[in-house]
């Protein structure tokens, strides 16, 4: 780890501070710090919060603000209605809010608030937070699924038209590719999140250290760097929506599956 | 990686703050405000569609009342023709009836005409005949001193005048 002030520490920007004072707080014996993560989180839940707010003016014709909260609420609404069907609908509120809530979570992550002296932190990128959200969806496919056909949920391992001497074979795979999902999910998420975070850590140490060595490394790796940066931030904030949408998209298929079974 | 060195010492107040904020939003954002976004969605998009069917109606309705008034149009339009066939053939027919009133009329006259001018010609056929029977008397009587009766002259120029 660095000791020297002038080099950057890719992973730094990932430690998590109890703020307030609150390192000691404890509920049932556990350690319940309000840290720079939980602020974060609740930043997003207040930022979304407001960005609902523009949605309920509830005008006949609605203004932008208005029409980009209905895009992104029917945009949830097709998800479904395309992958689970009408009994999709019952589901709406709790995809779009992982959704939303994922998708501020990246956005704010990438604001460039360091400028004005307040770092935000992206806890999309530790697998605590989206190892919860990864649980919680798995826990609805297996609450929905085993409430909705009981054993028969078991039939999910067979796929239709598997020869039965096929079954052995079948069943236990497709069984490990069941219980890996909420790993797949939750994994995809923090991985995705935290290398672009240190890729654009380690970019911005480039130009840092380039333009301390001299004029000539800064202009062949600094600058270089620099152009590179600009690229990936945008290339971040696709991957910010694209993450949200196969978070938000995968969970509504694992929900289709104990919706419909096959 | 702070997300592994921090693990055992955060993980139980990253559950916590998560699960809270998680269901914060939950219950605020995806049960409270949702819905109603949707609902002004769904309002909407019936009235969108109540309005493009009452169009529809109207537009229907339109097509039914030309339609109606095509027919009627037509209708009046054949009447009208009717009319003006049925004035041509009657004054077609007065002028017939007239034409051969007029027909009949000089017919009779040119019968009585005729009528006349046979008469005229008999009368005047008699005359010569009386003429040549007197003037045939006249002449045996003078040249032949025979006193022949008016009957006999008579009979005689007729035979005369039958064989030319």
């Amino acid at each position: 780890m660095a000791a020297e002030p002038a080099k950057v520490d890719p992973m730094h920007q990932f430690t998590i501070e109890p703020i307030f004072g609150s390192a000691n707080w404890e509920l049932a014996g556990y350690n319940i710090s309000f840290t720079n993560s939980a602020l974060w989180m609740a930043i997003s839940a207040v930022v979304l919060w407001l960005f609902m707010l523009g949605g309920m003016k509830r005008s006949l014709v609605p203004g932008r603000w208005q029409m980009a909260v209905e895009t992104f609420t029917g945009f949830i609404d097709d998800m479904l209605l395309a992958n689970v069907g009408p009994a999709g609908r019952k589901y709406v509120p709790y995809i779009f809010t992982l959704f939303m809530f994922i998708l501020f979570a990246n956005m704010l992550g990438l604001m460039p608030l360091g400028v004005v002296g307040v770092h935000p932190f992206t806890f999309t990128s530790h697998f605590t937070v989206t190892g919860v959200l990864a649980v919680l969806s798995f826990s609805i496919v297996l609450i929905v699924g085993f409430a909705k056909h009981g054993l028969h949920f078991f039939s999910l391992f067979l796929p239709h038209g598997t020869p039965w001497w096929m079954a052995p074979i079948i069943a236990p795979i497709e069984l490990i590719s069941f219980m890996v999902r909420p790993f797949s999910l939750g994994l995809r998420l923090f991985v995705a999140m935290m290398a672009g975070h240190v890729l654009l850590e380690v970019l911005s140490s480039f130009v840092i250290s380039g333009g301390n060595a001299g004029i000539g490394y800064g202009i062949f790796i600094g600058l270089p760097s620099l152009a590179l940066m600009v690229g990936i931030c945008a290339l971040e904030i696709l991957v910010a929506g694209i993450q949200a949408y196969v978070f938000a998209l995968l969970t509504s298929l694992y929900i289709n599956d104990a919706e419909n079974l096959h | 990686m702070p997300q592994i060195e921090q693990l055992a010492g955060t993980y139980s107040s990253q559950i916590f703050w998560l699960l809270v904020i998680f269901a914060l939003a939950f219950f605020i954002i995806g049960r409270g405000m949702l819905p109603r976004v949707m609902d002004t969605m769904a309002d909407r998009d019936r009235r969108i569609g109540d309005d493009l069917a009452v169009a529809q109606a109207a537009r229907d309705e339109a097509d039914t009342r030309e339609e109606a008034w095509r027919t009627r149009e037509t209708a009046n339009r054949e009447a009208a023709q009717a009319l003006v066939n049925e004035a041509r053939d009657q004054s077609k027919r007065d002028a017939e009836q007239r034409l051969a009133g007029i027909k009949t009329s000089l017919d009779a006259r040119l019968a009585q005409a005729e009528q006349r001018i046979d008469a005229a010609r008999t009368a005047a056929a008699a005359e010569i005949e009386q003429v040549a029977s007197e003037a045939t008397q006249g002449i045996v009587a003078r040249i032949a001193g025979i006193d022949v009766d008016g009957d006999a002259a008579h009979h005689a120029v007729r035979k005369a005048l039958a064989h030319g």
